[in-house]
């Protein structure tokens, strides 16, 4: 009950303190206006929008197909033992803090990309940061996806004399395809909301990026740059990024279950 | 007795090629931990110490140890613990004891699992609109430690759930005929059967927490405070951002400093983690039913 109420808190209190100046300067002040100089009465989150979603989007691409190979890899391929090595070394992944990847990503990944094409905190830094904290949501997942599909249906794929790579591809990953669909949204919500390692490793900078290797500023990041001076309507913006950044994560977690439910009634 | 048909070679030739991509696919995924842990301990082992450990950061944060970190997440991850604990354990007892199947029981689970998706940086704005400036704790550790409470509250109710939901109906059926309450059936059967799964998740709430960064940036931890925190009401290092701090803000810091807070910050975690599967599997070996 008290988490339910934890919950609609949330979502009042951001909206309460970003409501007064969407009510002054206009919704489509956040994507219209001619930059963000948030003290000098401009807010257009866009640039940070499109940071978010191009961070996420690429991390889902990277993670998405090895995080699902993997799951069918630990599943139907590999030997036992090296599929329980394989388990823990995931399970160790998605342990590891997000602060712990942002510095390892700006000691390690940040000089390479600085060397092949500089400046180096950039787009490609987040975008490989996030595949790798988003990788075990989507293995574990997926893992249990397959993990759920009736030992029956494999069994028969096997007496038709299917082999098991027509047995995956035709029966596992059929059946498993909701399953892994949540999988799949629920990471993009982390990547979506992932703050620490995206700050050390992006830039920061406002703008929509026009390559791989430039710098960009995310959502998440923004509020943490910012918050810790941030004044009167300046402050109001953050909580409208915020509140942004929650309806973005409620859509997703939406989807997942939308997606979930679907695979539930067959 | 049957000869190999084109299609038969073809279909072993594929068999194997998909055998090497999942392998590749695998080790893409394993050695970046290899390199991400191997570049930490290469790194930072040279500056861990006991004088590492357990002194104060001196000359700007550039050198001297990291005590006042390691003391104020400590006081984080209890102060979270106290907060979040009794309400996750109470909460997961009423979503699987009592809770009747209806909307409100539905809408509290929603409820839930948009909380585990609520991004960690709207959790740092909640805290600092509720807990720094409504309650006024101001930016404290009492503060961090709510936030961070409020943060991690899905993850125990849901582990609370799932320890609670592996004890089987018929020992609760069998406790309900001998005459007992719902309450003493609760206390005498359905704990005692369940705590050791609900003590794993608190056990891997601890190292979520200790690990968490964004949450407590605006609400009670501090960039540089090389005193120990005499109150709840201080703020206080923690170890996660003196990590971010000493890597990104301060000039100057000996290359190894660094890489040291991290692989304590690491360490620390994943002897967390470690603790908490090991105890999973022990808890299945034991399982009579």
């Amino acid at each position: 009950m008290l988490s339910a109420v934890i919950v609609l808190a949330i979502f009042g209190l951001v909206l309460a303190e970003a409501a007064p100046l969407i009510a002054r300067v206009g919704p489509a002040a956040f994507f219209t206006d001619a930059g963000w100089q948030p003290t000098s009465g401009r807010f257009n989150l866009s640039p940070m929008l499109w940071g978010t979603l191009l961070t996420a989007a690429g991390a889902l691409l990277l993670a998405g197909p090895v995080g699902v190979l993997t799951a069918v890899h630990g599943r139907f391929y590999a030997p036992p033992a090296w599929a329980r090595v394989q388990r823990r070394v995931v399970e160790l992944l998605a342990g590891i803090p997000s602060v712990v990847y942002g510095f390892w990503g700006l000691t390690v990944l940040v000089p390479l990309i600085a060397r092949l094409a500089p400046p180096g905190p950039s787009l490609l830094a987040g975008i490989l940061v996030l595949a790798l904290m988003i990788l075990p949501t989507v293995t574990l997942l997926a893992d249990a996806a397959l993990a759920a599909v009736p030992a029956e249906q494999l069994q028969g794929a096997a007496a038709l004399g299917l082999g098991r790579w027509a047995t995956v591809r035709g029966v596992a990953l059929p059946a498993a395809r909701a399953g892994i669909g949540t999988g799949v949204l629920l990471a993009l919500g982390r990547a979506v909301g992932e703050t620490m390692a995206v700050l050390m490793v992006c830039g920061n900078v406002v703008q929509v990026p026009e390559s791989l290797a430039d710098p960009v500023r995310t959502l998440a990041a923004n509020v943490a740059l910012e918050m810790a001076y941030a004044m009167g309507d300046h402050r109001a913006a953050l909580f409208v990024a915020g509140a942004l950044l929650t309806a973005l994560a409620a859509l997703l977690v939406a989807l997942a279950a939308v997606v979930g439910r679907r695979h539930a009634h067959g | 007795m049957f000869d190999a048909t084109p299609r038969n070679l073809k279909d072993a030739r594929r068999e194997g090629l998909v055998r090497i991509l999942f392998l590749l696919m695998t080790a893409l995924l394993v050695l970046p931990v290899l390199l991400i842990l191997g570049v930490l301990v290469a790194k930072g082992g040279s500056a861990l110490s006991w004088d590492f450990l357990f002194t104060e950061p001196t000359d700007g944060m550039t050198a001297g140890g990291l005590l006042p970190a390691l003391v104020g997440t400590i006081w984080l991850v209890v102060i979270a613990l106290i907060v979040s604990v009794p309400i996750g354990i109470a909460a997961a007892l009423y979503l699987s004891e009592y809770a009747p199947d209806n909307w409100l029981t539905r809408a509290i689970n929603l409820a839930i699992i948009n909380l585990a998706g609520v991004p960690s940086i709207v959790h740092a704005l909640f805290g600092v609109g509720a807990f720094v400036i409504f309650f006024g704790f101001g930016t404290s550790i009492l503060a961090a430690s709510f936030t961070l409470a409020v943060m991690t509250l899905p993850v125990v109710i849901v582990s609370t759930r799932e320890a609670l939901q592996a004890v089987p109906q018929s020992f609760r059926e069998a406790c309900w005929n001998m005459g007992a309450t719902r309450w003493q059936t609760i206390r005498k059967v359905v704990l005692p059967n369940s705590i050791s799964g609900i003590l794993t998740g608190v056990i891997l709430e601890v190292s979520r927490t200790a690990g968490e960064t964004a949450p407590i940036m605006f609400t009670g931890a501090a960039f540089f405070l090389p005193f120990l925190p005499e109150s709840v009401y201080d703020q206080t290092m923690a170890m996660s951002l003196h990590l971010f701090v000493v890597a990104t803000q301060v000039p100057n810091v000996p290359d190894n400093l660094p890489f040291g807070v991290a692989l304590v910050l690491i360490g620390m975690v994943l002897a967390m983690n470690a603790i908490s599967i090991a105890f999973r599997t022990w808890l299945r070996r034991k399982k009579k039913w």
